[in-house]
């Protein structure tokens, strides 16, 4: 199934879930406390930093969400309103905005150099093409990328990874950073290049390899 | 990678990868990239960086909640249950 397909089957599976806790089924609530703990405590976590911080975080917001649920008018927001509500508990953790607008990253910085013209143009980037495509197979590789996961502002790691690690569409994280979509796409797309900027140096400096020497 | 059609598709690469680009925006990135290599390479290298990220998760290391943070919340759920049920029938 590829990546649209299988972000439909979630939020299907998400608007039913949220039906089913509105009706009160017991077995609905064991299934939300269990994925969605899970989740808010990556989320803090990789927001705070402090595991501590991150288990109180992922309690009090789902105390607030068993608390609210009763207010929740349309199920197909549960996902965003859940995250809307951690990262308010986050903002509480830190007492000051983590999600505060700052100097964007230029375009310009994250641009890699080009040799050559015309036809003979080539990218002065790393070669790829050894990268396994799943992070379980390489230890190493997955300690890079917490490292410059860790190392992004933190106003493109929160846009990073609602979209790209929990699957919020641009939509749904507007609704939770409380920002436009238009705001979403230029810090997600910062963000991304940033960190595979962090994986072409990692490539470069591992190897010792550019693709076109 | 400085021409000005380059800078233009490389500001919009990730609503391109995320499909959420206007269909005539897309051709025209489409078209540009078919003739460009260093596109294309930036292009796949970007594609797979975000693959993988998308596999990142911050730890694997996650703790049980407590059976005592479990029950206060059942609680209040069957709060939340028991209040809106007394809302409809008022």
């Amino acid at each position: 199934m590829n990546v649209v397909g299988h972000k439909a089957n979630a939020a299907q599976a998400d608007i039913q879930l949220a039906r089913d806790l509105l009706a009160g089924k017991l077995e609905a609530f064991d299934h939300f406390v269990t994925a969605y703990h899970d989740k808010i405590f990556r989320y803090g976590y990789a927001m705070c930093g402090q595991r501590e911080d991150a288990e109180e975080i992922a309690q009090e917001t789902l105390m607030k969400v068993f608390e609210n649920l009763g207010q929740l008018r349309e199920p197909e927001r549960l996902k965003p309103w859940v995250f809307r509500i951690a990262k308010n508990a986050c903002l509480m953790k830190r007492r000051k905005s983590v999600f505060a607008p700052h100097a964007e990253v230029s375009l310009d910085q994250l641009m890699p150099s080009k040799s050559g013209d015309g036809d003979g143009a080539r990218l002065e980037i790393a070669d790829w093409s050894g990268l396994p495509d799943h992070l379980a197979m390489d230890a190493e590789l997955r300690e890079r990328l917490r490292i410059g996961v860790h190392a992004l502002p933190e106003t493109y790691r929160a846009v990073f990874l609602l979209r790209d690690v929990e699957g919020l569409s641009t939509e749904e994280a507007a609704e939770v950073l409380g920002v436009s979509t238009d705001v979403i796409k230029q810090r997600l797309h910062r963000g991304r290049l940033i960190l595979r900027k962090e994986l072409d140096d990692y490539l470069r400096a591992a190897k010792g390899t550019l693709k076109h020497p | 990678m400085k021409d000005q059609d380059c800078e233009v598709v490389f500001a919009r690469l990730s609503e391109y990868l995320d499909q959420e680009l206007p269909a005539a925006t897309c051709e025209e990135l489409v078209r540009h990239i078919q003739d460009c290599a260093p596109c294309v390479e930036f292009v796949d290298s970007l594609r797979k960086s975000v693959g993988l990220h998308r596999s990142y998760r911050p730890t694997d290391d996650l703790p049980a909640i407590s059976p005592t943070v479990k029950q206060s919340l059942r609680e209040t759920y069957r709060r939340m249950l028991e209040a809106r049920a007394s809302g409809r029938t008022d």
